[in-house]
């Protein structure tokens, strides 16, 4: 009974990363209609900026408190929002007009490009490093179970963003644009609403929540290379997919659903080589029934 | 007109001009294939270090066959499938006489049946699984294999941990992984041990919370881990996380600087068999220390740059008892090698053309690898 609870926690943990890269995925595609593949990379350089950012933070305010971390998490999300800009402005914002595939493509491209030039050894290099305790951690042993304060506060820090961004959303006049945006590009336009602004910021908050992720991650698992951003982009992808794609509540949903059923999948032996395999193999069961996702509407508004 | 026809000529004459084989009569071309980014790329980059300052200490000393050594080396990225990219492209286009490489037994796998066909003799330095040089009798090693280090672990768990129970983590993706655990699960069963536990992951994972649990619901003595040093540093963090508080041991796959500075207070006290100790050694292991320093800025050679330098010393030795370079004679004077004195160890290329030799077993003390034991085959 203590390991099932034990696998869990361990799942809400992994699954709240999942849900804040998914979240990024997720409104791209509301606003844009296509999957920036980039994502799981600018939530690699998330964690890389936790990484430079923490030994200068550290310099002004204590090391390992929860004011350094906080600040280390708010600097890193601010550069990264920069980044996931920059890589729109330089990258989609060309091809906007193109049809889908072609920025789909360079999205592609783009992804590759941040993996190979962070892995140059002037850059990151290939080798991964070790990723310094932000904060003080404390673990509580109740009986077999054990859960870190580093777990609890992926699980609030998850919670907190997701409460922010739904606020953003919906009741602020950017979100309003951002949903007009993502309702009838054209007819937003023609309101005065100024799409390349929109996008951008889409983009940029997007990447504030996957540096989040990032951080948060590198603080669980305590290493962080150039390609981290590939396997758990790709799955924080998937579970996008599988709260239905456009759907913010959706997109944390298959997050946690993702993380928790990995973990199960895991921890039994005969299974365990297949975790990855059987994440995939839910996803398709619930397309096969519900094609838009757990949450998606076929025909929804979306951000 | 006739311009743009040599416009279009240009390019295939070039072309042709890279096509024609050692061009140059006074080297002699050896390709190498490591791991020198990616995953495994400590492993790679100390091999290569071996490697290299092997061949440029043989230059120094006039060469071979009054010809230099020329080493062309390529990286795998740690990857499948580049392996096979690389060295058909040293084989076919780049005409080397013999190939080096790799470190990882899935790797090595890849490149052998090329070199076999190819009829290029190939060396790995560290590819520890038996299939390797199963491939053919053109390809050998200048370690020990997994069934050796295998057996080694088990006896080392059985008599020296006094383990009865006992969890195996494997790596699916490596069949160096599989390979090795298959082997210290039999010789355990044999020693009256048992089985407690078998989970495995995907190397590359960041996660194995999931495992870690579920084997310490399975209550071991001990943890064989049989995975790569990234892996593992995550595998020891997790397991103290989730108070596994047993000892874990693996093979030589854990030996790089990066288990301790990513695994730190997690992996201490933990241990693991590979090829060598700085500290304990013939001459020449101790010759090979202090000039590795000295070419690496005061870098302290690890087991992988010694195999990656015995690679380069063994097939050197080679060249100069066939006093040729084709395929057939390189082959039959490496497979002829016999009490060669190298880093490692004195090496004797068996039938099956895998090095005899012994293995230490290391304990990780105070972020550094302490000398345990030394295991004769």
């Amino acid at each position: 009974m203590g390991e099932v609870f034990q696998q869990l926690t361990n799942g809400l943990a992994l699954g709240a990363i999942y849900a804040l890269i998914a979240l990024g995925y997720t409104m791209v595609y509301g606003v844009l209609r296509f999957i920036n593949f980039a994502h799981g990379d600018v939530f690699m350089l998330g964690a890389f900026a936790g990484y430079f950012l923490a030994p200068l933070v550290n310099r002004f305010l204590p090391a390992q408190s929860y004011l350094s971390g906080f600040v280390v998490l708010l600097l890193a999300m601010v550069i990264c929002a920069a980044l996931g800009m920059l890589i729109e402005f330089l990258a989609y914002r060309p091809l906007r007009n193109r049809p889908k595939l072609t920025v789909l493509i360079t999205a592609i491209g783009v992804s590759l490009f941040i993996e190979y030039s962070c892995q140059h050894r002037l850059v990151f290099r290939a080798a991964p490093r070790s990723f310094p305790d932000l904060l003080p951690i404390t673990t509580w042993h109740l009986g077999g179970f054990v859960v870190s304060t580093n777990q609890v506060i992926v699980f609030v820090t998850t919670i907190l963003l997701l409460v922010a961004l739904t606020f953003i959303v919906q009741k602020t006049k950017v979100g309003t644009a951002m949903r007009a945006v993502s309702f009838n590009q054209q007819a937003a336009a023609l309101m005065g609403v100024n799409i390349n602004n929109i996008i951008s910021f889409t983009f940029g908050l997007g990447s504030a929540l996957a540096a989040a992720g990032g951080i948060l991650f590198a603080m669980n698992y305590s290493s962080i290379e150039p390609l981290m951003g590939v396997q758990t982009g790709l799955k924080a992808f998937v579970a996008a997919v599988l709260g239905g794609i456009g759907n913010l509540p959706g997109a944390a949903l298959g997050g946690i659903l993702l993380g928790i059923v990995e973990t199960i999948a895991g921890g039994i032996p005969a299974i365990s080589p297949y975790r990855d395999g059987i994440a995939f193999a839910i996803l398709i069961l619930i397309l096969l029934f519900r094609p838009a996702g757990l949450l998606g509407k076929m025909k929804t508004e979306k951000v | 007109m006739t311009k743009r026809i040599y416009a279009l000529l240009l390019p295939l004459v070039l072309a042709l001009a890279g096509c024609n084989k050692g061009v140059d009569a006074n080297v002699i071309k050896i390709g190498e294939f490591a791991s020198l980014t990616g995953k495994e790329a400590t492993f790679g980059i100390s091999s290569h270090e071996g490697t290299l300052m092997a061949i440029e200490e043989i230059n120094a000393a006039g060469g071979l066959l009054g010809k230099k050594l020329e080493l062309l080396t390529e990286d795998t990225q740690s990857k499948a499938g580049e392996p096979a990219t690389v060295v058909n492209k040293l084989v076919s286009r780049d005409g080397v006489i013999a190939v080096l490489g790799e470190v990882a037994s899935s790797r090595s796998l890849e490149a052998a049946p090329i070199c076999q066909q190819n009829k290029i003799p190939m060396i790995s330095p560290s590819s520890t699984n038996p299939k390797v040089t199963e491939t053919g009798d053109y390809i050998f090693r200048v370690c020990f294999i997994d069934p050796f280090q295998g057996t080694v672990m088990a006896n080392f768990a059985t008599k020296t941990l006094k383990a009865k129970k006992v969890a195996v983590f494997t790596d699916v993706k490596s069949d160096y992984s599989k390979g090795l655990a298959k082997f210290f699960k039999e010789q355990f069963v044999k020693n009256g041990g048992q089985i407690v536990s078998e989970l495995d992951f995907n190397g590359g994972d960041k996660d194995f919370k999931a495992q870690i649990t579920s084997i310490k619901g399975a209550n071991p003595d001990g943890v064989f881990v049989p995975g790569y040093y990234t892996d593992v540093a995550l595998i020891a963090i997790q397991a103290k996380q989730l108070g596994l508080n047993v000892p874990l041991f693996g093979g030589d796959g854990w030996e790089s600087e990066k288990l301790v500075e990513i695994g730190k207070d997690a992996v201490e006290g933990h241990y693991f068999s590979t090829h060598y100790h700085p500290d304990v050694g013939s001459s020449v292991s101790k010759k090979f220390v202090e000039n590795y320093r000295k070419r690496w800025n005061g870098k302290t050679p690890d087991a992988l740059a010694a195999c990656g330098y015995d690679s380069a010393i063994v097939l050197a030795d080679g060249i100069k008892r066939a006093g040729a370079t084709d395929g057939p004679k390189l082959r039959d004077a490496l497979a002829a090698t016999k009490d060669f004195d190298a880093v490692t160890g004195r090496i004797t290329i068996n039938a099956q053309r895998d090095a005899t030799k012994s293995a230490v077993i290391l304990q990780v003390k105070g972020g550094k690898y302490a000398f345990l034991e030394t295991i004769s085959p």
